[in-house]
């Protein structure tokens, strides 16, 4: 019992370690790759790193009109998305607070994130953070049922809506993302994680003070460490959403257990899909211009249909 | 012991609505005497009942005063005693916070007559779910509608009172005579008017009448509950009533419809055909989907609370429908578990939806409107009643750790299993319900986080919001009764859902709670084998940990290093709530997406006297189209109005053409009576 719990415990710092420091490479990577592909040289790959030293040190203005609700949303934003972080299979099919809750939780822990974000959006007062937050509860309300549908067409594969049980029964079996359900569902998950994480053709991460964005919008009145919490929590949570794609429908490397030699293969295993994926990430970003707001709902439609055809597959195919 | 609690309960109810009439010319004492009587009657009944889930045996009660003819018998089974808690729960906080909120009516109001019908409503109520006989239930139910309506009608000087009393008086009455057709059909069937008689009754019906008698049913406890289409009354009604009354209404009175259709669905019904879950599924899924909708285009505060309540009404039956589905499959642990699902639910909505209209009631007493756009800011100016709403407005929005998540992800749990209980294309009800259950939740989020923002957040947007004032002390104590109460069945859900098993073991036959609780205690599992779990006691403690490790001290050490600055307002000589989004506009982006539904009309009418780009004045103007109303109900009252214009020519004045009536009607009568 005692060494169960030793174990978990280890699990979980390791996964919280990996999380911390993986989230930001992850977008430097993307912004580099971004970068060569446009022929541009861009910055560092780690650059994000630096730029939340840089952040954390600073000092903070915090807005005259802004309450409490300001101060405490970075923190509620971080530690949401850490746990949410904490309950995928990253290395391992056994995710270390599997426990405590399954991939609905992690979905509605991200949804607790963002409803403080918009709270605090609005909460300055200034006209800016309105408008990200009202556009940001809309896009992610709309993305909800397909990837509901998605997740189920996954679910019941598994029986389950723990991810431990979905990641373990995916194990071994490599080429099954070929089956139709799992492809349309992997397409209608794909889509939602480009709009749940304010990417092109959706929202655009690179603009400030623009008419059409969405995230930066909402986080405009931040500043110093909490601006860095928040754009940290940010990078974990596209992280955990890519994890999520990855490790559930592609889990060849994924292990048994956390422990031995497997463990660093697993790791290996993750770094290399999470650069497959990045470049998937940033050849649709250059290939696709930015949508208008009101055309989003259609691509969201689309990732809905997809999510229907998936569920519809599992018994016919 | 249970029977004397309860019967006291009674006792002090009628008192102190007697009381509060007898004193209806010294205000200050009838206030306290019926927030008193309230909240004693209600602690009263919250032992017998919560004593009554666990005692082995359903207890009988005849009450003291008769009729020879029916029995005033009332039984306090596991349904009835859990209805009864959250009725008596909700009803003690309400009363305590009525204790202050009450004060401003003194002297302007009759608080007598207010006091006698509020009594009367908890009194009622509580005879309603526990009624063991089709006509004391009917008896109850009217004194129910009636003080339910006089409560509404308070403030009858406003015509738009008047009217969303009369339209609640027309629809509930339509209600009652559908379900006493119901009664009457199951009284003949049966031979006796006792519930008791009626137990697993309607399954030995034929095919057609079990049919009737459930669509019967359906609709009569329906137009209670608020289902779409029969909905209408309740944004109506709901928002004109005193804000107590409102508490009330959206967090118990609506639940009568449940109560019925829950003794009807499983105790009168045995193993009911498949169609009538997939009809209860359904409607439920139009309900959620349609309330939220609603709700996000509205900017009165009370009236957009009162379009969630049809939401949750939907989410709830959604349990219901998946509940039937499954019994009627022969699953009876999946049943138990959905039908687990939606009571919690139930119980989970009397709290934060009495919490968010006591918290909306503290707002419009010190705002003195109930547009959300006039408000701002209220947050700095009551804090207390804030930080209530939000916790309400996170509870209703289903995010963890609180209540309502544990409820919808039980019912995420029942429909992500319906899948696997069929072979039939009925089957893809449930993931489809699944889906458009996470786009309600989500609407909802947002909604809500217009519900908190606009009205709390930012700069004040009037004079009045600029100055107002905390609520007094019993309203802010009764607010917090009900905020603890999300947060404690929201992290002890383990612990709660043990009040479950005697309900489902009459109901179903099956105890469910200790397949549902896991890892002991901690963590909460659909009860399947591999079946997902949840921690909401774990998550909330994740937080409370990092919180003190992190959050604190690192705070701390950065406000050092921080200053307050004004925000950007893009050049402007400084920020004014002028600048601040409005609620109009945060849900813009969604009244254009979903413009098939709203069919939204606008003008805008701009003055200018020199150039166009300058105008002087503008005016704006915008509604959207309420689709049942103006498409079903509209050409409904043209139709019923006709005819009754037709039906005027009989109507001749004289009292001989009546007698004749009177005497064609017997002899009709009398042949009937011969013939048969």
């Amino acid at each position: 019992m005692m060494e169960r719990l030793i174990d978990r415990m280890i699990e979980n710092v390791t996964q919280l370690f990996l999380l911390l420091a993986l989230a930001p490479l992850v977008t430097g990577v993307i912004r580099t790759l971004k970068a060569r592909l446009q022929t541009r040289r861009g910055p560092n790959i780690l650059q994000p790193y630096r730029d939340l030293g840089k952040l954390f040190r600073k000092g903070m203005v915090i807005p005259e009109t802004a309450s409490w609700i300001f101060a405490a949303t970075p923190w509620i934003v971080f530690f949401s998305t850490v746990l949410a972080g904490l309950m995928i299979p990253m290395v391992a099919a056994d995710a270390p607070l599997g426990l405590f809750g399954g991939v609905l939780a992690v979905i509605y822990l991200l949804g607790l994130g963002r409803f403080f974000l918009a709270l605090s959006g609005l909460d300055s007062g200034s006209s800016f953070g309105g408008l990200g937050s009202s556009r940001e509860m809309t896009i992610s309300a709309l993305a909800e049922p397909a990837m509901m549908l998605a997740i189920f067409t996954v679910a019941i594969g598994a029986g389950s809506t723990g991810l431990t049980e979905i990641a373990g029964a995916a194990i071994g079996q490599n080429w099954r993302f070929l089956a139709p359900a799992q492809m349309f569902a992997f397409a209608a998950l794909a889509l939602v994680l480009i709009a749940e994480t304010g990417r092109i053709p959706v929202d655009n991460p690179d603009t400030h003070l623009e008419l059409t964005m969405i995230h930066e919008a909402m986080i405009l009145e931040y500043s110093g460490p909490y601006l860095a919490l928040i754009e940290w929590a940010a990078s974990i949570k596209q992280l955990v959403l890519m994890t999520l794609l990855i490790n559930c429908f592609w889990p060849v490397g994924l292990q048994h257990t956390w422990f031995g030699f497997g463990a660093l293969q697993g790791i290996a295993w993750l770094l290399a899909k999470l650069l497959l994926l990045s470049c998937a990430i940033v050849l649709l970003e250059t290939v696709n211009a930015k949508m208008r707001l009101f055309r989003v709902p259609e691509l969201l439609a689309v990732a809905f249909t997809l999510g229907s055809l998936a569920l519809v597959s599992t018994f016919l195919f | 012991m249970i029977a004397e609690l309860f019967l006291s309960g009674i006792v002090v109810w009628l008192a102190g609505a007697m009381a509060s009439l007898a004193l209806w010319r010294q205000p200050a004492a009838a206030r306290r005497v019926t927030c008193g009587a309230a909240l004693a009657g209600s602690l009263l009944d919250l032992a017998a009942s919560a004593a009554a889930i666990f005692s082995g045996s359903p207890a009988v009660i005849g009450l003291p005063f008769g009729n020879p003819v029916f029995t005033w018998a009332v039984r306090l089974d596991p349904l009835s005693a859990y209805f009864n808690v959250t009725l008596a729960v909700l009803a003690a906080a309400v009363s305590l916070y009525s204790f202050g909120y009450l004060r401003e009516m003194e002297g302007r109001r009759n608080l007598g007559a207010f006091g006698f019908f509020f009594n009367l409503l908890l009194l009622s109520l509580a005879l309603v779910f526990t009624a063991s006989n089709a006509f004391f239930f009917l008896v109850a139910w009217e004194v129910m509608a009636l003080s339910s309506f006089f409560l509404i009608s308070f403030e009858h000087e406003k015509e738009k009172t008047r009217n969303a009393g009369v339209l609640f008086l027309i629809m509930s009455h339509a209600g009652s005579g559908l379900m006493l057709i119901a009664f009457l059909v199951l009284a003949s069937a049966s031979g006796s008017l006792d519930f008791s008689s009626f137990h697993l009754l309607a399954s030995r019906m034929p095919a057609l009448q079990q049919g009737v008698v459930f669509l019967l049913f359906l609709f009569g406890f329906g137009v209670k509950a608020g289902l779409v289409p029969l909905h209408i009354w309740l944004p109506e009604a709901h928002p004109v009533a005193p804000s107590n009354v409102s508490a009330l209404m959206s967090g118990i009175v609506i639940k009568t419809g449940i109560y019925g259709m829950a003794r009807v669905f499983f105790d009168f019904y045995g193993a009911p055909p498949v169609w009538m879950g997939t009809v209860v599924l359904a409607i439920g899924v139009a309900s959620a989907l349609l309330g939220v909708l609603y709700a996000l285009m509205e900017h009165d505060l009370k009236r957009l609370l009162a379009w969630h309540s049809i939401e949750n009404i939907g989410i709830i039956l959604m349990g219901f429908g998946a509940a039937l589905m499954f019994r009627a499959l022969g699953h009876g642990n999946l049943a138990a578990l959905a039908l687990i699902a939606a009571l919690y639910h139930t119980f989970n909505h009397a709290m934060f939806k009495g919490l968010l209209f006591l918290g909306a009631g503290s707002v419009v007493q010190a705002t003195h409107t109930r547009n959300m756009e006039k408000m701002g800011g209220l947050i700095r100016r009551m804090p207390v009643t804030a930080l209530c709403f939000l916790v309400g407005a996170v509870a209703i929005s289903g995010l963890p750790p609180l209540n309502g998540f544990v409820s919808e992800w039980l019912t995420y749990q029942a429909l992500l299993a319906g899948f696997g209980t069929t072979q039939s294309l009925t089957r893809l009800m449930f993931p489809i319900a699944g889906s458009l259950l996470a786009l309600t939740a989500a609407l909802a989020a947002a909604c809500f986080v217009k519900a908190f923002a606009i009205p709390f957040l930012a700069l004040p947007r009037s004079a009045e919001a600029a100055e107002a004032r905390e609520a007094s002390f019993p309203m802010r104590a009764g607010m917090a009764v009900l905020a603890v109460g999300c947060v404690a069945l929201g992290l002890g859900a383990t612990w709660f859902v043990r009040v479950f098993d005697p309900i489902t073991q009459q109901a179903l036959g099956v105890r469910a709670s200790s397949a549902l609780v896991m890892a002991r205690g901690l963590a909460l599992s659909p009860g399947t084998a591999h079946g997902g779990t949840i921690s909401t006691a774990g998550i909330a403690l994740i937080f409370l940990l990092a919180g003190a490790a992190f959050a604190v001290p690192l705070a701390m050490r950065w406000s050092r290093r921080s200053v307050k600055g004004p925000v950007w307002d893009c050049g402007l000589p400084g920020l004014t709530a002028d600048n601040e989004y409005t609620a109009t506009a945060f849900s813009k982006p969604l009244r254009m997406i979903f413009s098939a539904l709203y069919r939204p009309r606008r003008e805008i009418q701009a003055e200018f006297e020199v150039s166009p780009h300058y105008p002087s004045a503008i005016r704006f103007e915008s509604e959207i189209e309420l689709t049942f109303e103006k498409r079903l109900y509209g050409p409904l009252r043209e139709r019923i109005m006709a005819m009754a214009n037709r039906m005027k020519g009989i109507q001749a004045g004289s009292i001989n053409v009546y007698l004749a009536y009177i005497f064609i009607t017997l002899i009709l009568l009398l042949l009937f009576g011969v013939r048969g």
